[in-house]
């Protein structure tokens, strides 16, 4: 039976696309079976991100509408051959989407795969509420700047209100991922510091990614970040931050682009 | 001499109607039935006021006196028998009700369930152990608030009494709401972007900067939102 992890943040631009890409990735390089999801109806990336662009046939909408079947749909990744891709319409919008279809297509895929990672489009509205509805495990993009901070406590109020599991009683499990994090913009003061974030979302810590330039070079080249370089900072963090998805206890450090500086920190448990 | 004939006067009409009666059927012993009775004329006073009620004696064997003592025991209790059924004609003095028979079972309504809900007392104060979201708005217009977790920015608590945080509040308190000036908020440290007491409100930029990341307790004087520390 599938794990499904919703990847969301309710800020936009914060680092949804290039985490889903490169957890699902890592996922896979990890042995799992992995499938990752774009709800993003109207304003699809995670196909570009994924290097998948030129090969969307069908997409969610057809297959939670019945027009298509989920093999059909399904693109697999040409790198790893346990990562799949569920890509977005680029036609239609958010309305397309409905409950009872989204609910179908993830439970035909729980079957048949380990992790459905669900790309979740940025805001509060359908298309972010129908990524979430049916998730397991949540992983709260942050920015460690005051805007991303305030919308991801949005967000986690959503997360325990509106989703299948909340709504029966039980919790969705969460993890905020810093991402974009600058340790010398953060030590001037000009960026929220990693225990500021923490302390106003109050929910356990997954990984800190430096911000960099590589993740624009991977989604240029349409890769996920942790395949095109995996020496780069980000790569090894999202390697770290996935490993602790699958339950290794991993001391807590932010990658640096220069060797041998390290800040190290306690994991810390909210 | 008159030979005009009386005209005949028409023989009574009599129509036929039927009524719903309560029956009442005495058990063995009859002095707990009849307590069975005070206690739902405890429940529900005057429950059988205005109610025609019928007496089935058929699982009872009682002489005419015992019958007697019986109509007197339920007119104590403002219970008046309409006829009784169950019984040979010889039972029954004059001064009793009549015999009635051929009476066939209807539902008829119950005398109200106990009502649990007024005997436990309504919650006045509230409990959330877990921080309060952006964008969420806690409205208890009954009483107290208490959050054990931070208050984020965005998110609201509307008490009718007190609010007390312990955690940060980023948000917006407002206590007091029904008109309760000596309602007061707490909070452990104070980041908040409106507090109100009864309708005097006061904003993040009215705070004094001395009061940063201390525990703070703000009350109505007069009409005045006063913010002190408390330590």
């Amino acid at each position: 039976m599938a794990k499904v992890l919703v990847v969301t943040s309710g800020k936009g631009g914060v680092g949804k696309t290039t985490s889903t890409a490169a957890i699902g990735a890592a996922l896979a390089q990890n042995g799992k079976r992995v499938a990752v999801v774009d709800f993003d109806v109207g304003l699809r990336n995670l196909d570009l991100v994924m290097g998948a662009e030129r090969r969307v046939v069908f997409d969610l909408i057809n297959v939670a509408q019945g027009i298509a079947k989920l093999p059909q749909a399904l693109i697999r990744d040409k790198r790893l051959e346990n990562l799949w891709l569920l890509p977005a319409s680029q036609t239609r919008d958010k309305d397309a989407l409905t409950d009872e279809g989204v609910g179908r297509v993830i439970a035909e895929m729980r079957s048949s795969f380990d992790y459905i990672v669900c790309d979740s489009p940025a805001g509060i509205e359908r298309g972010a509420m129908l990524a979430m509805r049916f998730a397991d495990e949540a992983v709260i993009v942050t920015n460690p700047e005051v805007s991303s901070v305030r919308d991801s406590d949005r967000i986690i109020g959503m997360l325990d209100s509106r989703t299948v599991k909340a709504e029966k009683g039980e919790q969705v499990g969460k993890h905020i991922l810093i991402t974009r994090y600058d340790a010398a913009r953060a030590a001037r003061g000009e960026m929220l510091g990693i225990e500021d974030v923490l302390e106003i979302l109050a929910v356990p810590l997954l990984g800190i990614i430096p911000e960099s330039q590589d993740v624009l070079r991977a989604s240029n080249v349409g890769s996920p970040v942790t395949l095109n370089n995996p020496a780069s900072a980000p790569a090894r963090a999202y390697a770290d931050a996935t490993k602790r998805l699958l339950g290794e206890t991993i001391a807590m450090t932010v990658p640096s682009e220069r060797k041998g500086l390290m800040n190290l920190l306690r994991r810390r448990a909210a | 001499m008159d030979t005009q004939s009386e005209p005949v006067r028409p023989a009574l009409r009599l129509r036929g109607r039927s009524y719903v009666a309560f029956v009442f059927a005495p058990v063995v012993p009859i002095v707990d039935w009849l307590s069975d009775i005070d206690e739902t004329l405890s429940r529900s006073p005057g429950f059988f006021v205005g109610k025609p009620v019928v007496l089935d004696l058929s699982a009872v064997d009682l002489s005419r006196p015992a019958i007697s003592h019986l109509l007197l025991s339920l007119e104590k209790r403002n219970i008046r028998v309409l006829a009784i059924e169950g019984v040979d004609a010889t039972a029954l003095a004059s001064n009793m009700p009549p015999l009635i028979s051929g009476g066939r079972s209807c539902p008829v309504q119950q005398p109200a369930e106990d009502k649990k809900e007024s005997r436990t007392l309504p919650p006045t104060s509230l409990l959330l152990d877990s921080p309060v979201r952006s964008g969420q708005s806690i409205i208890f217009p009954e009483g107290d608030v208490t959050v054990v977790g931070s208050v984020a920015s965005g998110a609201e608590i509307v008490a009718g009494g007190s609010i007390h945080i312990y955690g940060t509040l980023r948000g917006r308190a407002m206590a007091g709401i029904n008109g309760n000036s000596a309602a007061r908020i707490y909070c452990q440290k104070i980041e908040a972007e409106l507090l109100a007491i009864d309708g005097f409100y006061r904003t993040a930029e009215e705070f004094d900067a001395t009061l940063r990341n201390r525990h703070v307790q703000a009350w109505l004087e007069g009409e005045t939102l006063r913010i002190t520390p408390l330590n």
